[in-house]
């Protein structure tokens, strides 16, 4: 992003007031940066020492390859995490109400597969959108399922969505029995490909404007700092008039249309859907927020840190490939990196 | 069993602390704390919160380690590396928070950490047999297979002593031990101490409850700012003198002076009973001005009614009223709406958010307010913070984490969370519990504020002093039932006692 496109992000954030009140160009200037920085202090909150470890790591690849620091890498890296970014920031609203929901990466293949089958000529032929509210909407009823079995079966989150994934990923492969559907229209794949004003694919955009979206909602908006409460006391915060079930079921559901709608981005990118996709999905993505800075009993966590806990993965995948480490290895960094995240939080926390 | 004392050439062979001294960062919490507990006595341990009573408490018990300062005991030198190491030689603490398994039996936890074995399995046999001989010991009759969970507070306090007393602890520190017991179960700890003592055990005993400790105590020290102040021979002193001590500034009067109530009636309940019976048949109204306090022993449904009343929890039957207008109790949201406020009896665990900061807490309730079209800004939250934090005199910072509060102002930053709406009726359950005697004195006086600004209050405590120094009228509660309503002319200990008994 650019430094005035930031910027006005960060105005915009603020209403613009602080900036507002001053004739003097130079002040004017001056309150915009003291409020960029302000802004974006607050936007990252707590997540100083994951944005640490993203600069290091940044660094250090910059330092050891000739090809992370270029354009067309920093592109390609934003390209490779955009299906991860959009089922994060669902994820974080999930984790910060004190859940978890283990059946994204089902979700997402189940609502990959709604789509194929509403929109693909050799299956139900009834066009694109219709096959892509078709996903969203069965994907968000599954989130709603998890909700209801949450709020109402009072089942635990952890065993409610363990469930989701087994149906999800069932129902997934019943549509076709387990095959794959090939071939999409070609506007429907430049989505992720066709990189407007030379570097911003349609897919990577909708994943930036998801993320402002819910940064916002959940630092400004009434209902974004009642999950705060949720998270931090569920009784709390319904002795204080919060609707604390209807806000679970909420997001839950939007949780579930936010893995659906990664799922189309994945078909755009594939130009195929099949029943397997997003296997484990689930854990990169509970990973990325838990880096983030998130906390698993809830009350904790913010889409700022979840972007960088998003980014800190997709970094170290391509710098692992750039560096030609192998696959396996791989893994075992990226368990040892969220190890370390995590206890490095941990050891902060209880040094304050 | 500790040798008798006459028979030792030290003074006697108890404890002895002397010049313990311990900081964190720059805030010195105990300077130069020096007393001793002779075998066989009941020492209690009074101060405000912060006064450093838990610090010392601590190092003895082997929690924390002190920066100077010795102690000795049984004519040793003792400085315990660790809990475990206290309990070897004998010196065990009951926390205020107990710190029981509760999906384990009574006799797991008794003998956690060193069950009994045979042939490399658990002897259940004789860890039961055991647990149940301790558990006779304190006369209480409970099955060692029962879990802890299916206890009463009461009841799991005693499964903590148990388990003390099979490590052979020679000294128990007992910290706010009756913060969750209703008068028989108070007696029956009593009881258990004094036959303890008997036995030659020796006790450190610290409490809010100052009227309890001329009954208990042989001996009384008194605390404040991490110094002790004043240590008494015996335990007979008067209350005001204590409190005069432990605050270090003279007390005018505890309760605040009532206004008389006026005549609009806010809150009418009408036959109100509980799906589980735990209350029944429960009728009475609250006029504007006027304040209700609800007396009754621990388990006389007094918490389980008023949180009926603010929509916490369901009923079976009967109706509530306010100001006229029957107010449709399917949640805490509906009643908030119809003006009905509650101020819960576990506050860390109901009533504040304890990582989030004074200003978000004081928002939870109050987006309607704060965030008129739902958006939330910082300065909004602040601003609204600290017009709260300076009508209640909170001391603290909007941005400042509830965690970092002593008691007193946690439960202030929970009533200025309501005080803006205005509601109409105001209850607060348990208001002063675990909160020291010079912030009392200040919730007290909100209390009696938030009646003279016209609302209807609702006291419900087990401190009988409190409710019936605070109420205008009484009701007393005894297993579920209505048993009467006490003017506070006719209101005294005895009849609010005779009546929460029958």
């Amino acid at each position: 992003m650019s430094k005035s496109g930031r910027r006005a992000i960060a105005a915009s954030l603020t209403g613009g007031d602080e900036v507002a009140v001053s004739n003097d160009a130079s002040d004017l200037k001056a309150g915009a940066q003291a409020a960029t920085g302000a802004k974006l202090s607050a936007l990252f909150a707590g997540t100083m020492g994951p944005l640490i470890g993203l600069v290091l790591l940044c660094l250090a690849l910059t330092l050891t390859t000739d090809t992370f620091l270029t354009v067309r890498n920093i592109l390609n890296v934003l390209d490779q995490i955009t299906v991860l970014g959009i089922m994060a920031i669902g994820m974080t609203l999930v984790i910060l109400i004190g859940g978890i929901d283990l059946s994204v990466g089902s979700v997402l293949a189940l609502a990959a597969m709604v789509m194929g089958f509403v929109a693909h000529p050799d299956y139900l032929n009834l066009g694109m959108p219709a096959g892509i509210v078709a996903a969203l909407v069965v994907a968000g009823l599954c989130g709603l399922v998890s909700g209801l079995l949450v709020t109402v079966t009072k089942l635990p989150p952890f065993i409610a969505t363990l469930a989701m994934m087994s149906v999800a990923r069932g129902l997934g492969n019943m549509i076709t029995d387990g095959s794959q559907i090939v071939g999409f229209p070609d506007w429907f794949t430049s989505l992720s490909i066709t990189r407007h004003f030379g570097f911003l694919s349609v897919t990577v955009g909708l994943m930036i404007v998801l993320a402002i979206i819910f940064a916002i909602f959940l630092n400004y908006r009434a209902t974004g700092r009642s999950l705060y409460a949720i998270g931090g006391s569920a009784e709390v915060a319904r002795l204080s008039g919060i609707p604390v079930k209807s806000l679970t079921n909420w997001v839950y559901a939007i949780c579930g249309v936010l893995a659906g709608l990664a799922g189309i981005v994945l078909a755009a990118r594939l130009d195929s859907v099949q029943p397997s996709s997003g296997l484990g999905y689930e854990l990169d993505t509970i990973a990325a927020v838990v880096i983030g800075g998130a906390s698993l009993s809830g009350g904790v966590g913010s889409i700022g840190g979840t972007a960088v806990g998003v980014l800190i993965i997709g970094v170290l995948r391509n710098g692992l490939n750039l560096l030609g480490v192998s696959p396996f290895i791989q893994q075992v960094v990226i368990g040892v990196v969220i190890a370390l995240a995590v206890a490095t939080d941990t050891w902060r926390r209880r040094a304050q | 069993m500790s040798p008798d004392p006459r028979q030792t050439e030290s003074p006697h062979n108890g404890l002895f602390v002397s010049g313990l001294c311990k900081s964190y960062g720059p805030v010195q919490v105990l300077a130069d704390a020096s007393f001793e507990v002779r075998p066989g006595e009941v020492v209690a341990l009074l101060g405000e919160n912060g006064a450093g009573k838990s610090t010392v408490s601590n190092i003895i018990a082997g929690s924390t380690k002190p920066d100077a300062g010795a102690i000795t005991w049984r004519g040793k030198p003792y400085s315990p590396a660790s809990p475990a190491a206290a309990i070897d030689a004998g010196v065990g603490m009951i926390h205020q928070e107990l710190k029981l398994l509760p999906d384990l039996s009574v006799a797991e936890n008794v003998y956690v950490g060193r069950l009994p074995m045979r042939g490399g399995r658990i002897d259940r046999a004789a860890m039961n047999a055991q647990a149940s001989a301790q558990l006779k010991r304190l006369g209480l009759d409970v099955s060692p297979e029962r879990k802890v969970r299916t206890l009463r507070i009461a009841a799991q306090q005693q499964v903590e002593i148990a388990k003390a007393l099979t490590l052979n602890a020679e000294l128990l520190i007992f910290d706010e031990p009756t913060a969750a017991l209703g008068g028989e179960e108070t007696e029956l700890l009593f009881k258990q101490i004094r036959k303890l003592k008997a036995e030659g055990m020796s006790f450190i005993y610290i409490s809010h409850r100052l009227d309890e400790i001329a009954e208990i105590a042989d001996r009384v020290v008194v605390m404040r700012d991490g110094r002790i102040v004043a240590r008494h021979e015996r335990a007979d002193i008067p209350v005001r003198t204590v409190v005069e001590q432990m605050v270090g500034r003279s007390v005018e009067r505890m309760f605040p002076q009532l206004s008389p109530p006026g005549d609009q009636t806010l809150l009418e309940v009408e036959n109100l009973s509980s799906p589980e019976r735990s209350f029944n048949n429960v009728s009475f109204s609250v006029r504007a001005g006027e304040i209700l306090g609800i007396a009754g022993l621990i388990g006389a449904g007094r918490t389980e009614l008023v949180r009926a009343i603010a929509g916490a929890d369901p009923i079976s039957s009967g109706s509530v009223r306010v100001a006229g207008k029957p107010v449709h109790l399917n949640g805490p949201a509906a009643a908030i709406k119809a003006g009905v406020v509650l101020v819960p009896e576990d506050r860390k665990a109901q009533g504040v958010v304890l990582d989030q900061t004074i200003g978000e807490n004081l928002a939870f309730g109050n987006f309607d307010h704060v965030a008129p079209k739902g958006w939330v800004f910082p300065k909004a939250v602040q601003k609204f913070a600290e017009a709260g934090i300076s009508r209640l005199g909170v001391k603290g910072k909007p941005n400042q984490a509830v965690s970092k509060l002593s008691g007193g102002n946690q439960q202030k930053v929970i009533i200025a969370k309501w005080v803006p709406r205005p509601p109409k009726v105001f209850i607060l359950d348990e208001p002063t519990r675990g909160i020291d005697v010079g912030a009392r004195a200040a919730i007290y006086d909100v209390i009696a504020d938030l009646a003279r600004s016209g609302m209807a209050v609702v006291v419900v405590s087990s401190d009988l002093e409190e409710v019936l120094g605070l109420s205008h009228r009484v009701l007393v509660l005894s297993r579920g039932r209505q048993r009467g309503i006490l003017d506070r002319s006719e209101a005294s200990n005895v009849a609010v006692m005779e009546l929460a008994t029958s």
